[in-house]
């Protein structure tokens, strides 16, 4: 860090030392009117900093951007001794590490005492974003430039038009092209030109925004005394036949949206289901503490992020295996300390698992206590694919739907085709016979156990992106999931992914008719039904071993 | 001869069955009986006789406490009828207790007429608040004794009949419909939990003020209360005694031990269940309706799953197949649980997490397993 | 009148193109213990699932007495008809006593209500009586089945069989793990409830089926290959061939 001790200056560097902080270097007339504008924000009321902000905007001084983007996520701080205006890098440290505004250089860190926030209320954050929207629209990042036309389009005034209109004409992105276009459709239906309004509804019916359908209504308006809001007939013809067509595509992304979610919630389904069922269908064992085993995945991740928390990026990709192995040992030890003994009492497993699941909690309760633990979601696993108005898709749901069928594939192969997963099939089917052929049931028992508990554990690391993290993780699941395995049947693994994804998808197209609790009571209801047909399930096990379950 | 024609005692069965009318009771179950008189006589006597100084006086925590545990015996003996007679585990029957408790609930909301909060003689406080502006169709007729108590048998009954007969005529069984029936009384805790049931919501129903015209908070009605549970409980047990002593209660256990046997004899196993497990779902109900008025309050947790899986560990702690076993095993379970919650709440779950464990593993038979295996050997 | 004859004529059942049974032609007369024996495969068991009704012939007659068609009927109805079949595993219920197996067996109203109000009748008393004499269980009485000798659960599941006064018994392979004493006490049994009872005794025990049987028949790949007294039977060319492959 550079000292410039200047004359004056040696005073205010000797009060600053303790704070470790130097003072900018030389100023020109723009700078200092850039920051004599920016002290008025010290003292200013609300309504008084919109007009600062906008003055700032209008001198065109290079920082203006950074400063604004700071004041809207309210990092913009002064000092308490001599009202210097700051950028704090991150909102909530402490010491806050701290950037001149002018340079934009960091130069030094502060107790968050020694400083004031400059506020902001939901008025003139308006007027910043629009504020930051216009510089945007000049930015490299395409998306950015898209995110800033779609922001603009809610305050239209000629200046943003013209602002509009020029970026128009040297865009070459056709996203950013094709919401500008949007943007100035919308200006153009509050024109006096029939022609020009005739074509704007042309346009804007590509849209599947709810804001310009709306728009669009609007038009179609009926004041009481008979007139219509739009005057003349074929615009208004034309824009009810937009709106409709809105509408369908509309409704169409939505149910898309509505399908992902479902296919989201159903894959947790199935993770969790998974486990269950090879524990079931091979042993003959409903574990109660399956949740809890997911739990502690799910803790683990915590975990694992507290342990690197400078890597968040690849800790999913540690905390996966980690998982596995925390959980699936604590099954191995569960299957021989007390599974093994019950063997053949699938009725008196159930209790025992329950009780485990009981101190399972406990002991999690006890370490960590009550409350909830916050797992972060990595960089690359955040944010969301928007591919319009009415359809997102959230990445980390979306990696986690992938990685369901990368966990289902994964476990398909060892079933099939190790050593370990012939054994177990084999054990599952007829385990007399298999007893009698020389293969070790006791050892394939544990490593069945502990192969399903580490599923759920991996189960719990992708819940952990989801919800949020607490001791009570396991039993918001466990019934669910073990709906799923009485829908899938424990014949194969398919009842599982099948059974998982069709109630996560039923489950999502219910709720928003019949709201979250009578969605589930369809379900149940639902599943008791389909349990006439079909008692086992959906894949029910096939041979003498199974009758005797 | 072989020595399997000498037969020791223990595999004999004790009372004789082949012949008809009354027939000698099981130990266990005089002692029942007998306890159960003793409470019915002690607890008016320390209550209302001793006076409040005495150390032997009972205070009306300890009538509700005895109390509760009575209706306690009462789910478990439920419980046991179906699981250990019949061999289905139901992980739901505290949804029948909770219904039952919301019937006599109900009447007992009526009851406080314009002496809520909010003083309107018809409709319940929650109501008021939630700006109802009559009374729902379900609630009428609730203000007549007879009428709730109806409800209290016929509510857990049918929906023990609608989803038994589904279940059983489905050959569900075993651990597919124990994890049913906990998915059924979760569904009813998350509609209970609504406030837009008609059902007080989260709040459920409490504030009670009298029944049949006595104040639920005076010790004398408390004491009635607990002698009238205490018959109940009696009663109840006499009911199952005669059901599992009858020759229905050998097909029953023929049932449980080797269905498809019993069903090419030509019995209806589905009808089998469905009576049991109706009359299962009533005596829980019952319980439910008595425990409602001592403990002063009763809300959706009632429904919540653990609640019924700690009902089940009352009666494998206590013993299957015996009745009184269960009762004794929902007295002592529960004794303990308000002792460490008391004492040493944290450990309290570590605790009955770990009666799961034991019970499964090292006493199959519950406690009066063991003793009855001490006694044979003497 | 126990007078009915059981007669099997022309029956063939084919399972996906593999016929069980074979124009399939026998009978039994009444008061009759007939043993029926045969290779694996040859189609004892699925002879008995036509005459119980679990399997519906391709063809043939089945007829006991002389107007019942066994083939119109249900298994319920056959077994109302005086028709019982002992299998091959013994299911008895073990935490029942052996009386109260008997009980239940007794014939009468199964519904839920009248058994919970039945009161056991001094005539139904003597019958299970008479029955646990017939079997040799009679000091086993209040014992639970659980306890019981293999061989001694076969005679209560034979003594359940009895308890519905069946005119024609059919058992099937009573003696497989039984000792020895056990298997003369099975022939002992088998042998008085003959004449009272038609029994039809499908066997691998050649010693047992010498020692009760008067008449035997051969079964082979679904038709009768031979039929005669125990002699005759095993003297029989094409018997010799097709059990020891010659």
């Amino acid at each position: 860090m550079q000292r410039i001790p200047k004359g004056g200056h040696l005073l205010l560097v000797l009060l600053l030392a303790p704070w470790d902080i130097v003072p900018a270097h030389a100023q020109t007339p723009k700078d200092a009117a850039f920051l004599s504008t920016l002290g008025e924000l010290r003292e200013a009321s609300y309504s008084d900093k919109e007009g600062i902000v906008e003055r700032l905007g209008q001198t065109g001084h290079p920082s203006v951007r950074a400063v604004l983007t700071a004041l809207i996520e309210e990092r913009l701080y002064f000092r308490n001794t001599d009202r210097k205006i700051f950028i704090a890098k991150s909102a909530d440290s402490d010491p806050l590490r701290l950037s001149d505004p002018l340079t934009l250089k960091e130069v030094g860190s502060a107790p968050a005492s020694s400083l004031t926030q400059i506020g902001t209320n939901n008025a003139l954050r308006r007027v910043l974003r629009m504020s930051l929207a216009r510089f945007s629209l000049s930015s490299p990042d395409a998306a950015v430039r898209s995110d800033a036309a779609r922001e603009m389009s809610k305050s239209l005034d000629d200046q943003t038009v013209a602002l509009l209109s020029e970026r128009l004409r040297v865009e070459t992105n056709s996203g950013v092209r094709k919401e500008i276009a949007t943007d100035l459709a919308l200006a153009a239906l509050d024109g006096s030109d029939t022609g020009a309004r005739l074509a704007a509804v042309a346009t804007l019916r590509e849209s599947v925004s709810q804001d310009v359908r709306n728009r669009l209504a609007l038009l179609l308006d009926k004041s009481p005394d008979g007139t219509y809001a739009e005057k003349d007939e074929k615009v208004r013809q034309a824009a009810a036949s937009a709106v409709e067509s809105i509408d369908h595509w509309r409704t169409f992304y939505s149910g898309i949206q509505t399908l992902f979610f479902g296919l989201s919630l159903g894959s947790v389904l199935v993770l969790i289901a998974i486990g269950l069922a090879i524990t079931f269908g091979v042993m003959g064992v409903i574990n109660m503490a399956h949740g809890e085993l997911m739990m502690f995945g799910a803790y683990t991740t915590y975990l694992v992020q507290v342990a690197m928390p400078g890597h968040i990026g690849i800790s999913i990709l540690v905390a996966i295996p980690a998982a596995f192995i925390v959980s699936g040992l604590t099954g191995v030890v569960l299957e021989r300390t007390i599974i093994r003994f019950l063997y053949g009492r699938p009725l008196e497993t159930l209790l025992a698992t329950f009780g485990v699941s009981l101190i399972l909690q406990q002991t999690v309760r006890s370490i960590f206590t009550a409350l909830n633990r916050s797992v972060v979601t990595p960089d690359w696993m955040s944010g969301s694919l928007r591919l319009n108005d009415a359809l997102e898709i959230t990445y980390n749901r979306l990696y986690i739907v992938i990685f369901t069928l990368i966990v289902f594939a994964a476990v398909q192969l060892v079933l099939k085709r190790t050593r370990l997963g012939l054994d177990i099939r084999a054990v599952s089917q007829n385990r007399r016979m298999a007893k009698a052929m020389g293969i070790r049931t006791e050892w394939v028992d544990a490593m069945t156990f502990g192969l399903g508990s580490g599923i759920a554990g991996v189960a719990g690391v992708a819940l952990s992106q989801l919800t949020n993290v607490g001791p009570d993780l396991g039993q918001s699941y466990i019934i669910d999931s073990f709906m799923v395995v009485v829908f899938g049947g424990v014949g194969n693994l398919w009842g599982s992914l099948i059974g998982g994804t069709s109630m996560g998808v039923v489950n999502q197209l219910l709720e928003p008719w019949a709201g979250a609790v009578l969605a589930k009571i369809f379900v149940l209801i639902a599943l008791i039904l389909f349990i006439q047909a079909r008692p086992r399930g959906l894949f029910p096990q096939k041979g003498r071993a199974a009758e005797d379950k | 001869m072989s020595e399997s024609d000498k037969v020791p005692g223990l595999w004999k069965r004790t009372t004789l069955v082949d012949r008809g009318g009354p027939r000698g009771i099981d130990p266990g179950g005089r002692w029942l009986l007998t306890v159960l008189a003793a409470v019915a006589v002690a607890v008016p006597l320390l209550n209302q006789v001793v006076p409040a100084t005495s150390a032997f006086h009972l205070s009306p925590f300890g009538i509700t406490l005895i109390g509760k545990y009575m209706c306690y015996g009462m789910l478990a003996m439920a419980i046991d009828l179906i699981w250990g007679y019949c061999g289905i585990l139901s992980l739901g029957h505290g949804a029948f207790f909770a219904l039952g408790g919301y019937a006599m609930g109900m009447y007992l909301m009526r009851q406080i007429g314009p002496r809520g909060v909010y003083g309107d003689p018809v409709l319940p406080d929650f109501m008021v608040f939630l700006n109802y502006k009559s009374l729902p169709w379900f609630w009428h007729g609730f203000n007549h004794f007879p009428l709730a108590v109806a409800m209290v048998a016929v509510v857990p009954a049918l929906l023990a009949l609608v989803f038994g007969w589904f279940a059983f005529r489905s050959r569900v069984t075993g651990v597919y419909l124990s994890i049913i029936t906990q998915a059924l009384t979760y569904a009813l805790m998350l509609a209970f939990f609504r406030n837009d049931m008609g059902f007080g919501g989260n709040n459920g129903f409490t504030d009670f003020k009298e029944i049949l015209g006595f104040d639920l908070h005076s010790d004398r009605t408390r004491v009635v209360l607990l002698v009238i549970t205490a018959a109940a409980l009696a009663g109840g047990y006499e009911v199952c005694r005669k059901i599992v002593e009858s020759r229905a209660g050998r097909v029953v256990l023929a049932i449980r031990d080797a269905e498809s046997r019993t069903r090419f004899l030509g019995y209806p196993v589905e009808s089998f269940k469905l009576w049991l497990f109706v009359i299962s779902g009533i005596l829980a109900g019952v319980a439910g309706a008595l425990y409602v008025p001592q403990v002063g309050i009763i809300n959706p947790s009632e429904f919540a799953p653990i609640n019924s899986i700690e009902a089940v560990i009352w009666v494998a702690v206590g013993g299957r197949g015996t009745l009184y076993g269960a009762i004794a095993g929902a007295v002592l379970v529960n004794y303990l649980k308000t002792w460490l919650t008391g004492a040493f709440p944290e450990i309290w779950l570590y605790a009955l997490g770990a009666l799961f464990v034991l019970v499964t593993l090292f006493l199959p038979r519950g406690i009066t397993g063991l003793l009855r295996r001490r006694s044979t050997q003497t | 009148m126990r007078d009915k004859r059981l007669q099997l004529e022309g029956l063939t059942v084919s399972f996906d193109g593999f016929k069980a049974l074979n124009n399939l032609s026998l009978h039994v007369d009444p008061g009759e213990l007939l043993c029926i024996i045969g290779p694996n495969g040859a189609g004892k068991t699925t002879m008995m699932d036509v005459i119980t009704g679990k399997t519906r012939p391709d063809s043939g007659t089945a007829r006991f007495g002389l107007d019942i068609d066994l083939l119109g009927m249900s298994e319920a109805e056959i077994v109302g008809a005086g028709i019982g079949r002992k299998f091959q595993k013994p299911t008895v219920f073990e935490q029942l006593t052996v009386f109260e197996n008997l009980e239940l067996a007794l014939a009468g109203s199964r519904s839920f209500l009248t058994t919970f109000r039945a009161r056991m009748s001094g005539a139904q008393q003597e019958r299970i009586h008479q029955v646990l004499e017939i079997i040799g269980l009679l000091e086993q009485r209040d014992a639970f089945a659980r306890v019981l000798a293999h061989g001694q659960k076969q005679w209560l599941e034979i003594g359940m069989l009895l308890m519905q006064n069946p005119e024609l018994l059919l058992v099937d392979e009573p003696v497989a793990g039984m000792t020895p004493h056990e298997v003369e006490r099975t022939a002992e049994l088998l042998r008085s409830l003959a004449g009272e009872h038609s029994v039809v005794v499908v066997e691998h025990d050649m010693a047992f089926v010498r020692s009760i049987a008067k008449r035997v028949v051969v079964l082979h790949e679904g038709s009768v290959i031979a039929e005669g007294d125990m002699d005759t039977v095993q003297k029989h060319a094409r018997v010799i061939e097709v059990y020891l492959g010659v």
